[in-house]
């Protein structure tokens, strides 16, 4: 089963790489990894999606609990957050399709970024559904290039979670 | 008051009440040991890194406090690895501090450069690059708090050479601020109440202790919990010492060579008491066949070693000495008389043995050795055999005795492991168990041994093979002995001892044997006795890999 994990660490040098490291030494997986500066900038929030086993969740959860440079560790349960992705793709173009190119980008609610003569390239932030969804329309078009950022998700309601690890407090 | 990086260091160490620092000097050490010269810590040079790294071990291990050692940039400090590896696996506070090229050149493939916090960031508890001088007293109280408390572990500390001269002001913080570490000491009480209660009820009830009640000093609540309920226990090979070999309720060490006993034991359990040990494939055989009728609770520190492998029902997160003592004034004795008898049973059929002739076997020597000691001696193996018969035949009575490299498995460890067991404990004897394979791993460090006066005595028992892997290979690889042949006579242990100036003996036979170990005692040097043991000699019982653990072989013994 798919999971996504929030981890809040210490914005330091050799962080990433001790997170990186634990998955692959204790033969975890990593869908992706997305990471970036929080509200604090001694903080940094991870989001990690992983695939495994409820026992090896557990697993993951607890070992990331053990690096001293890990604040806080979420695994976010279906219904309680948000996710997002951004992905850049460039397709190639001529004359004949590129209209329908444009419509396929606009349907998902993306936009147009860069259009030469030869290529288009958009952007479409969404959750997977709607990223695979235009993967999909785009492919019969000839896809060059894709990228992704990987997911990035926000607890909501009570699973909120502040830099210093704490729930966000409801008014 | 401003001084250097390397003075600030040393302060930070006095700070900690550090005795004692193993290591060995280089390039990019060079200010530090210059502090060193007139510091008031003893330092000992050890004749290879990998030496100081467990000789700053084997003093942690039989002392409790925190080892240290010290190395240089590139080859010093990967030199240190093996060592560090080896604390991690069995949880030994430990601080190690590496020399790194100037700042500046970090990331140059400067001469002598190693990304060693990159090298050892998965086999140690946590580890820094000093990258400001402002950092680096901070960075030392965190290490050794880090190192000391929870699960203990390995700390390292890089310092490049330029922060090393740089000047600051030397101020050490009273206390550390770390947010992100925070270990549990205090057991939930609603989990405590469910053991309580799941011990008062249970019929079967074993207790499984580990290095985890070692580490927390718990081996008086063990005693209480074990006596007072009358629960037999048994231990780990890093648990020995923590509940005495020499009570009727001492099963000796558990899992592949543990005792016939303790497995039929533990798998007849209705309920397991695991205080400190983390059910390691050594302990449980065949996962899916393990204790299949047990209900466990799980004493640990580490909440990530909890139902990591075998499930568990109670989990009690805390120190296991914090946690005993709640739970022993809460525990109703439980009538486990027929539960002893069955027991006892087992012990009558299947007791420890090996053959009683006139030939000199190794498991004879080790018996002697407690014989000559009646156990009050700290024990250092090498890994092998040597070390299995020395957990199965010297009964320790107390903790920090055994001093042996249990998760890793580290030939090479048990000597320099045990000159630093006898810096920490200069008044116990101090024996090293060894095979003629392991102890040429560090034998160097005769010379540390010698020139330090730390009298260790090393007990070879020398097969003239690497013994453990020629068993495998005569039980499972149709005695295909391939290069597990060591020679008899190369080296000549008895010269080589004396070249360093230690004192070397040579025993053949059997009758000679006691009378060898009483003379070491006296002699007030490093002693190495090179005991002419059984080639053949296999560690019995045994159980193969990935079997159940009560479906031991005995080799025709039991």
């Amino acid at each position: 089963m798919k999971h996504t994990i929030s981890v809040l660490v210490e914005n330091k040098f050799g962080v990433l790489a001790r997170i990186a490291g634990l998955f692959s030494a204790r033969g975890f997986n990593i869908d992706s990894l997305a990471v970036g500066e929080t509200e604090d900038p001694t903080v940094s929030r991870m989001t990690i999606i992983s695939k495994g086993d409820d026992k090896t969740l557990e697993q993951i959860k607890k070992q990331l609990n053990k690096l001293i440079d890990v604040i806080k560790v979420v695994d976010f349960k279906e219904g309680e957050f948000v996710d997002r992705e951004l992905m850049l793709i460039k397709v190639a173009v001529n004359a004949k399709n590129q209209k329908d190119i444009l419509e396929a980008v606009e349907s998902v609610g993306g936009r147009v970024v860069s259009a030469l003569p030869s290529s288009v390239s958009a952007e479409v932030a969404g959750d997977s559904n709607k990223i695979n969804g235009l993967i999909e329309l785009l492919k019969p078009f000839g896809i060059i290039e894709v990228v992704r950022t990987g997911r990035i998700a926000l607890g909501t309601g009570q699973m909120g979670m502040k830099a210093d690890g704490k729930p966000e407090v409801n008014e | 008051m401003k001084m250097n990086g390397a003075k600030i260091l040393i302060e930070c160490l006095k700070k900690e009440n550090v005795e004692v620092i193993f290591g060995y000097p280089g390039g990019q050490v060079l200010p530090i040991f210059d502090q060193l010269y007139d510091a008031p810590i003893r330092f000992i040079l050890t004749r290879h890194e990998q030496g100081a790294a467990h000789a700053a071990d084997g003093y942690a291990r039989a002392t409790g406090k925190v080892g240290v050692c010290l190395a240089t940039s590139g080859p010093g400090a990967t030199n240190l690895v093996t060592g560090i590896a080896t604390a991690y696996m069995d949880s030994i506070p430990m601080v190690a501090i590496t020399g790194q090229v100037k700042s500046f050149l970090i990331g140059n493939d400067a001469f002598q450069e190693a990304d060693i916090t990159g090298i050892t960031r998965p086999i140690t508890k946590h580890n820094y690059l000093v990258e400001d001088i402002n950092d680096l007293a901070r960075v030392i109280k965190e290490a050794f708090h880090v190192a000391s408390t929870g699960r203990p572990g390995p700390v390292l500390v890089d310092i490049p050479s330029d922060i090393q001269m740089q000047e600051t002001e030397f101020v050490y913080p009273d206390k550390v601020q770390m947010r992100g570490y925070n270990p549990t000491y205090n057991g939930h009480p609603g989990q405590i109440k469910r053991a309580a209660k799941a011990i008062s009820g249970s019929k079967r009830p074993i207790l499984y202790v580990g290095g985890g009640a070692i580490a927390c000093d718990a081996a008086d609540e063990v005693y209480s919990l074990a006596t007072k309920n009358d629960i037999p226990v048994t231990m780990t090979l890093l648990g020995l010492g923590a509940f005495p070999m020499t009570h009727k309720l001492a099963l000796g060490m558990l899992g592949m060579h543990g005792t016939a006993y303790a497995n039929h034991a533990i798998m007849d359990s209705d309920l397991i008491i695991a205080v400190g040990a983390r059910f390691d494939d050594r302990v449980t055989g065949k996962l899916e066949a393990f204790a299949p009728h047990a209900t466990v609770i799980h004493i640990d520190i580490d909440p990530a070693s909890v139902s990591k492998t075998v499930d568990v029902d109670i989990p009690i997160v805390g120190d296991a000495a914090i946690v005993l003592k709640q739970l022993n004034k809460m525990v109703k004795k439980p009538d486990t008389k027929d539960w002893l008898k069955t027991i006892d049973g087992w012990k009558k059929t299947y007791p420890m043995k090996y053959k009683d002739d006139n030939k000199l076997r190794p498991q004879y020597v080790v018996e002697q050795i407690y014989e000559a000691t009646k156990g009050n001696a700290i024990i250092c193996t090498e890994v092998g055999q040597n070390q299995m018969w020395a957990a199965q035949y010297f009964k320790f009575i107390k903790p920090r005795t055994i001093v042996s490299s249990g998760g890793l498995g580290t030939m090479g460890y048990g000597f320099p492991a045990a000159i630093g067991a006898k810096l920490g404990k200069p008044k116990m004897p101090v024996f090293d168990v060894a095979g003629d394979g392991s102890i040429q791993m560090n034998i160097q460090e005769l010379a540390t041994a010698v020139i330090e006066k730390t009298p260790v005595k090393i007990i070879i028992l020398n097969n003239s093979c690497l013994g453990m892997v020629r068993q495998w290979q005569e039980l499972f690889y149709k005695k295909r002995y391939s290069y597990t042949k060591l020679c008899a006579d190369t080296p000549d242990f008895v010269k080589l001892a004396e070249s360093y100036g230690a004192v070397g003996m040579r025993i053949t036979k059997k009758k000679d044997v006691r009378k060898a170990i009483d003379k070491a005692l006296k002699i007030n040097n490093t002693v190495v006795i090179d005991f002419r043991v059984e080639q053949e000699e296999n560690v019995f019982p045994m159980v193969p890999a990935g079997e159940a653990i009560n479906k031991m072989i005995s080799g025709g013994l039991a």
